[in-house]
């Protein structure tokens, strides 16, 4: 297996109406890091993570998976690598039932049905959710639903994980066991969030983006102990670096 | 009836499907081909049959109390559609103005036959479907329509729709509860700002599709949505449609209100 890293390089994306998304965005993400990727409202953030699995396809510039560039063509092979987690699970959850939902991608990779039986029940297992096999989506709570989103995308056993704000609407209790979860992860990580204490607790890396590009790249520790810099870009520091008086 | 009642109506009927009970637990193919033979029976006598489809009522009465269906809850969903039915065979006394001897010595207008027989196949009809679907879990309905035969494109749609119906009846509700708070009494909910919350509905319900694409995609695939095979068929399924089918074919070819008439002329007499 090819070293799990990702690269953007020169990446410009223009949306059909005109936007200019992303500009000029380069960085690389090696094998194994966890990197947090903040930014203001629109600053692209969202449309950086739909550019690892080619939802979208990058106007110019590369986009790098792995060993394969990403093309039309090599598409289907870079989903299999890269989970993307939607920001909200109630698109991420098309199935009728949780079960089916989580069967849905490892159906789609053409394992046969013991294979298919043996990742969903795995999967589930993995975020506390095996009772809730044979529940409809609708039926779950916001917690229970953002846990099964990540069991849907973790049977497909990729090499990658990127989550859009994976902690929005989630209560304090869940986001702990959300937190301590992706903590246990081995994949390489790509998290957007404003969740900045969840960016702190999980990832090493951070990087800031500004109108599409990078504004900056370093250590979590570096760049969100920035008062400044993280005033520029509609940030505050994170909750447990900021002295409360009470 | 309130928006929010109503939206609670539909989750009932969807909860009320999740219980475990004998018939719940039977498999959903089995159930679904005996509704549907039940469906095709009753609608295949003729147009003046009324009498003969009175035995036909079993079927609904047994899945409802073994189902554990409430009766009242069945009733109002009946009537909510009834008027359907009631304006289809409504004219038909006036129209169809042959005459029928009912058996004292009377006659009566043959349209009547034809409209409380339209009346009867409806109640008949539309409570066993309501009966399927509230003793099924409707996923497990349609991997049983899939195995059936039903081209997966249909099968497709119909589990988008179970899955989707409560989203988009949440967005709707939060929108009409954001309008109700702000508009005061009257003014606000008139029909301009109705054809603009359902404008706004439909272009997130875009955007919404837009998003479950892209995850759909993120998770291979590619055009065909795979389903696991359902449970086995076990002997209870079996003996279930076998009776089903003995019964309709007894109801069917072998008038069971007059036999039941003669019996109790016989008995006291």
């Amino acid at each position: 297996m090819s070293h799990h890293i990702v690269e953007f390089k020169n990446v410009f994306y223009r949306y059909p109406d005109g936007t200019e998304a992303l500009k000029d965005l380069s960085f690389r993400i090696i094998h194994g890091e966890s990197v947090g990727i903040i930014g203001a409202n629109g600053a692209g953030k969202s449309t950086l993570l739909m550019q690892m699995n080619g939802c979208l396809m990058p106007t110019t510039g590369t986009v790098t998976i792995g060993d394969l560039p990403l093309t039309r063509k090599t598409r289907q092979d870079i989903r299999r690598r890269v989970g993307l987690i939607f920001q909200n699970p109630d698109d991420q959850l098309f199935m009728p039932t949780v079960y089916d939902d989580v069967a849905f991608g490892p159906l789609n990779l053409g394992l046969d049905e013991a294979c298919v039986r043996e990742r969903v029940e795995k999967a589930l297992s993995l975020v506390n959710g095996l009772e809730l096999r044979d529940k409809p989506p609708h039926h779950l709570s916001g917690g229970q639903k953002s846990a099964v989103a990540i069991a849907s995308v973790m049977a497909m056993d990729p090499d990658i994980l990127a989550m859009d704000e994976p902690a929005a609407s989630l209560d304090p209790k869940s986001r702990r066991s959300l937190i301590s979860m992706l903590k246990t992860f081995k994949h390489s990580k790509i998290i957007a969030s404003h969740d900045l204490d969840l960016i702190l607790d999980v990832c090493q890396r951070c990087i800031v983006i500004r109108e599409g590009t990078a504004a900056a790249d370093g250590p979590s520790v570096e760049i969100l102990s920035n008062k400044t810099l993280l005033e520029e870009n509609n940030l505050e520091l994170p909750l447990s670096l900021q002295r409360r008086q009470l | 009836m309130t928006f929010d009642e109503q939206y609670y109506n539909i989750g009932r009927l969807d909860r009320l499907s999740y219980q475990n009970s004998l018939v719940h637990r039977l498999d959903p193919r089995a159930k679904l081909i005996a509704t549907l033979l039940f469906l095709f029976t009753v609608i295949s006598f003729s147009k003046y049959e009324v009498l003969a489809l009175f035995p036909f009522f079993l079927f609904p009465a047994l899945m409802m109390t073994i189902g554990e269906i409430p009766f009242l809850f069945i009733l109002k969903k009946v009537l909510l559609v009834s008027p359907f039915a009631v304006f289809i065979g409504i004219f038909n006394p006036l129209l169809d103005p042959g005459q029928i001897l009912v058996p004292p010595g009377f006659t009566m207008a043959a349209g009547w036959f034809s409209f409380f027989s339209i009346l009867l196949k409806f109640v008949l009809t539309i409570s066993a479907a309501l009966l399927l679907i509230a003793t099924t879990p409707f996923p497990t309905v349609c991997h049983a329509l899939r195995s059936l035969g039903m081209p997966s494109l249909f099968v497709s749609q119909l589990l988008f729709l179970y899955r989707y119906i409560f989203v988009l009846v949440e967005e709707a509700m939060r929108m009409v509860r954001a309008r109700d708070m702000r508009s005061f009494g009257a003014k606000g909910t008139g029909i301009k700002v109705f054809v603009r919350i359902i404008g706004t509905l439909f272009l997130r319900t875009l955007e919404r599709a837009e998003r479950i694409y892209s995850a759909m995609l993120s998770r291979g695939f590619q055009g065909d949505i795979p389903i696991l095979k359902p449970t086995h068929i076990r002997a209870i399924d079996l003996v279930f449609v076998a009776t089903t089918i003995l019964f309709l074919v007894v109801f069917r070819f072998y008038s069971v209100t007059e036999g039941v008439g003669r019996l109790a002329q016989e008995l006291f007499r």
